[in-house]
């Protein structure tokens, strides 16, 4: 057999969903069985037959990428309830499994696969929804580039309504329906206090979780999530606010992304102004902008 | 020996892969530790907290790359993503070498994450040396390719591990990393004599050396990197460093990681083989 083709007979293999008992399937993936089809290419020794060895490999594919993804995405765990979301991890690596050298990109698809299978969240989608994208954001937001941060110097010159002012990389907006930001702080901390606790405990957690899900009320919150010392932070903004960050983002110049954060606004005229004088000193202290790249000269 | 073209003529002690379990420990009360071993991957990154601690770390310690997923054993073309990446890493840290893994992990562009076991065919060497070669010359420092513990073994296979180890980094003209524990996890999972293939690997193309602890189970043992290091590795260690000389030595501890300083007197211990092995030389 040839390096290429015994690669993908085992890779095959290897990547099929392991039992509800957390063994090898029986079939394998070619529809036969999947002793002869292991037999094909791995040698049995003494002790373990060939099955058994390609077993150890199948068992270990997939006990890796659950265990990167329970700890990516604790509060979508907690939201679905732990036998849902390992079902779900399974289907979602089948359809999507890493493309990438790091295990930190796995749950990249993840908010897309769960909008085109709504089924694994049911009532719960618009929550798991929520509950994912703050999950993926706070990943992005941790090892996010950092540009150099805006200094006054930079802004000399520049005409105030044309300004055009870069968030960092690093910073992510989020509009939710639910406080997700709550229950994922929640989930942490109980997260925290279980590496200690005895299995009564943690059952009484898991019902602590469910019933604080259940709870969980919507509500518009509109969110950043962004570091400060290298250490991820959720802060909730106004709509207003939010508006303007996000129309910057898109490129907007200051005038034109404060007229239409402010057009359905029901902020009262008389606040504006202080409000925003108060949003940039916010911004410039946490260094939410970055200095403006440099055109390349013109030849 | 120790210093070679394979390890960049560097002479580096005994060193510990750095985990963040111990970045406080480290940062905080600054001990004397030879150098440190970083995962790559962990900090091919665009920014954060990795790297600046990454950096905290470059301004006291000697640090060396070591990557889990190259997988010089693929039959694929190297990622040019991870290429990229690992060069700004490279150009950070100035390591003096970078190692990774003989093995396979992903095909088709799908990553299992894992380290799996090579067929050792001539046509698996040539395919492997020359990515060995390309990456070498794209990275522009040093490469070492590891043996890695394994738990299969294939009909195909037209010699011994040691044999294709030695066929491969002769057709790359790259280092060794002699992992002596996956040696040992190997030996007893496919019934050969470990000692034969220590015996077997060219000294002298030998730029590190890994120890580590494995876990037993009832027909086989899996490397787990969550022990101490075993007298039988320590045998196979000792017997290591007879034949390559004083070399880079590092400790590796992955899971159930105890506190820093009962990792770093295990890693320590290699001390007392490396002492007999320089009166050795002197004689």
């Amino acid at each position: 057999m040839k390096l290429l083709k015994l690669q993908r007979t085992m890779a095959r293999a290897v990547m099929q969903p392991l039992t509800a008992s957390e063994r090898m399937q029986r079939k394998a993936p070619d529809g036969r069985a999947m002793r002869s089809y292991a037999a094909r290419f791995i040698k049995p020794n003494d002790r373990l037959t060939s099955f058994e060895r390609l077993e150890i490999y199948n068992r270990q594919y997939w006990f890796r990428l659950f265990s990167s993804m329970t700890e990516d995405f604790p509060g979508l765990r907690s939201v679905l309830g732990e036998r849902r979301f390992d079902a779900m991890c399974k289907a979602y690596i089948v359809d999507c499994p890493s493309r990438s050298f790091t295990l930190r990109n796995l749950g990249a698809k993840l908010e897309g696969w769960l909008r085109a299978h709504p089924s694994w969240a049911g009532k719960k989608q618009t929550l798991a929804l929520d509950i994912t994208r703050l999950e993926w954001a706070d990943i992005e937001a941790f090892d996010g580039e950092a540009k150099p941060a805006l200094r006054t110097e930079d802004l000399a010159g520049a005409a105030g309504a044309e300004l055009r002012l870069q968030l960092q990389p690093y910073v992510r907006l989020l509009d939710l329906h639910y406080p997700v930001d709550d229950l994922l702080l929640a989930v942490r901390k109980d997260d925290e206090d279980t590496d200690f606790a005895s299995n009564a405990f943690q059952e009484r957690r898991k019902r602590k979780h469910v019933r604080a899900v259940a709870k969980l009320k919507p509500g518009a919150v509109f969110l950043v999530v962004h570091r400060i010392d290298n250490s991820v932070y959720f802060r909730r903004v106004s709509v207003e606010e939010f508006a303007v960050l996000n129309f910057l983002r898109q490129g907007k110049a200051l005038g034109k992304a404060l007229d239409a954060a402010f057009r359905k606004s029901k902020m009262p005229l008389g606040e504006r102004a202080e409000s925003v004088q108060q949003w940039f000193e916010n911004w410039a202290t946490l260094g939410w902008f970055c200095q403006p790249e440099k055109k390349p000269a013109a030849h | 020996m120790p210093a070679n073209k394979f390890n960049g003529f560097t002479d580096y002690g005994i060193g510990i892969g750095l985990r963040a379990p111990h970045y406080d420990h480290i940062l905080s009360r600054k001990p004397v530790v030879d150098w440190f071993e970083i995962i790559s991957e962990n900090f091919m990154i665009d920014g954060g907290r990795p790297l600046q601690i990454l950096d905290q770390i470059l301004e006291q310690y000697k640090v060396v790359q070591h990557g889990v997923s190259m997988y010089f054993g693929s039959a694929e073309k190297p990622n040019r993503e991870h290429l990229r990446r690992l060069k700004e890493l490279v150009k950070l840290t100035k390591t003096p070498w970078v190692s990774d893994h003989l093995c396979w992990g992903s095909v088709d562009g799908r990553y299992t994450h894992d380290l799996l076991p090579m067929p050792y065919t001539f046509e698996a060497a040539k395919v492997t040396a020359q990515k060995v070669r390309e990456v070498r010359d794209y990275l522009e420092v040093p490469v070492a390719v590891e043996n890695v513990s394994s738990y299969a073994e294939f009909h195909v296979s037209e010699m011994t591990e040691w044999e294709f180890l030695n066929e491969v980094v002769e057709r790359a003209d790259c280092g060794i990393l002699l992992d002596v524990n996956n040696i040992y996890v190997s030996s007893q999972n496919h019934s050969f004599d470990p000692m034969t293939y220590v015996n077997s690997v060219p000294a002298e193309r030998v730029a590190q050396i890994h120890i580590a602890g494995h876990s037993k189970y009832r027909k086989y043992i899996l490397d787990t990197h969550d022990h101490p290091v075993i007298d039988p590795v320590w045998k196979l260690y000792d017997r290591a460093i007879h034949r390559a000389g004083h070399t880079a030595t590092l400790l590796e501890w992955d899971d159930s990681i105890p506190s820093f300083n009962e990792v770093h007197d295990e890693a320590k211990k290699a001390n007392k083989f490396l002492a007999s092995s320089v009166l050795a030389t002197a004689v």
